[in-house]
């Protein structure tokens, strides 16, 4: 019980430093909203839309947005860990090293989804569409989380190469493309208004795939850390 | 309190450590010395758990590594050339947070203890970014024995400060970090190694080349001594 505890408590320390810490500085949310804002902008601008079009379109051009940006984030977030040396200082700390992982594979996610709420809404506006739907922010929810669980154990691996920013979108986009792929489905699945069980099985894949990547990111995060 | 045996090191082709070969008594206070790309550094990441070694035993204060990990470096504390602090949090944030992750009990009151021993209490609410590299090594030091270790390592601790800093970090090294408590440093800097340390290894070509204390060299003959072991180890 004790050791479920200090698991727990170090989990909540690696989550509400990064949590802290940004917002306080406020650098890294600042550079994936400002990008996610640019990008939905340059779309709206390049696609001349109809409305089944949009319908069509939006879920990919949200993904793209959101993918991105995450990985503006998700490369800011463990060089800052890295550039003074605090990954160290998470390594020492006697605790089970997935509890590093499950904190910051949480601010991470917070972090997404800070910009995702944030973004919504100016999309909704620029496109005239409605993405306030439970069933899209389900599918919005369930994709983050499987990027944030894949991005943090690959973004704790380039960045220990001296090309971490061109190495992590390297690594992770390959890796990443199941997610994506049924994130992409089901999102349109929700704004194209097709029936439940045609997006169902899409939704299932989300969550096994979720599962999958936190279980194997589990499992491998302490050898991708250690020399 | 610390055990190795024939430990070797290496990474991918290349071996940094060649069958190593160390021991400290409880209490002592060991100085590794040795040139650039000798291996020191490579050596205090595997006491500290944060690196594997390829072959070899590893035994500090009574666990194996890297079996026994998460006990070693519950009785560690690692003080580095990198503060290991994070700038955007305040002192007292970047020991609470630590206090966390080794889930100290009544954290408060130690954070409170430290801050006093290492002279920062007065800036405890001020953010890290805005302390002087003295100041942040200071900090170093006291986020390192926040949880009272039995085993300090020490890496390079002066990088980086001027005279100033250096006599007031040998200060705080002295009185806080290194008091009751079994040390291996690491330095270049041989003055002030010879004031602190009580046994000299000289680590040369991955292994220890020769070891000695004070009554070995005499007082202030350290640069000699380790001059000496290096011109040996090129002749052979």
């Amino acid at each position: 019980m004790k050791k479920k505890n200090s698991y727990l408590r170090a989990i909540g320390a690696v989550a509400w430093k990064d949590l802290a810490a940004e917002l306080r500085s406020r650098e890294l949310l600042s550079a994936m909203l400002v990008f996610s804002l640019l990008v939905i902008l340059i779309f709206n601008f390049a696609l001349e839309l109809d409305i089944k079009t949009r319908d069509a379109v939006t879920s990919g051009v949200l993904w793209v947005t959101f993918v991105f940006a995450g990985t503006l984030g998700l490369n800011r977030s463990m060089a800052i860990e890295k550039d003074r040396g605090c990954l160290d200082g998470l390594l020492l700390a006697p605790v089970d090293r997935s509890a590093i992982y499950f904190g910051k594979a949480i601010s991470n996610l917070a972090f997404m989804l800070i910009v995702e709420i944030i973004i919504l809404p100016a999309y909704s506006v620029l496109y005239n569409t409605n993405l306030f739907q439970p069933g899209l922010l389900l599918v919005i929810l369930l994709g983050s989380i499987g990027y944030a669980a894949v991005g943090t154990l690959l973004s704790a691996m380039s960045v220990q190469t001296r090309t971490r920013d061109v190495m992590l979108p390297i690594l992770l986009f390959p890796v990443i493309v199941p997610v994506l792929i049924t994130a992409v489905k089901a999102s349109g699945g929700y704004l194209q208004n097709l029936p439940f069980d045609q997006i169902l099985p899409w939704l299932n894949l989300l969550v096994v795939y979720d599962v999958i990547f936190i279980a194997i990111s589990f499992m491998v995060f302490d050898y991708v850390v250690e020399e | 309190m610390i055990k190795v045996r024939k430990l070797v090191k290496r990474f991918g082709l290349k071996t940094v450590l060649r069958g190593m070969d160390f021991s400290v008594d409880d209490g002592e206070f060991v100085a590794l010395i040795g040139p650039n790309g000798a291996g020191k550094t490579t050596f205090l990441r595997i006491l500290a758990s944060l690196a594997r070694p390829s072959m070899g035993a590893v035994n500090v204060a009574g666990f194996q590594l890297p079996k026994d990990a998460a006990d070693v470096r519950r009785r560690l504390g690692v003080v580095s050339h990198q503060p290991l602090l994070y700038v955007d949090l305040t002192a007292t944030e970047n020991l609470k947070f630590y206090g966390r992750m080794y889930n100290l009990p009544d954290v408060d009151t130690r954070i409170n203890e430290v801050l006093e021993m290492v002279g920062l209490a007065s800036r405890r609410d001020d953010l890290v970014r805005t302390y002087s590299r003295g100041m942040q090594q200071r900090l170093a030091i006291g986020r390192a024995v926040l949880h009272d270790p039995s085993v300090m390592l020490f890496d390079e601790p002066y990088t980086g400060l001027d005279q100033d800093a250096s006599t007031m970090l040998d200060e705080v090294l002295r009185t806080v970090a290194a008091r009751g408590r079994t040390v291996v440093m690491t330095s270049h800097d041989l003055a002030r190694t010879e004031d602190l340390a009580t046994r000299f290894d000289v680590l040369s070509r991955g292994k220890i080349a020769a070891s000695a204390t004070h009554e070995d060299f005499g007082s202030g003959n350290l640069l000699s001594f380790y001059k000496g072991v290096l011109e040996e180890g090129k002749k052979q």
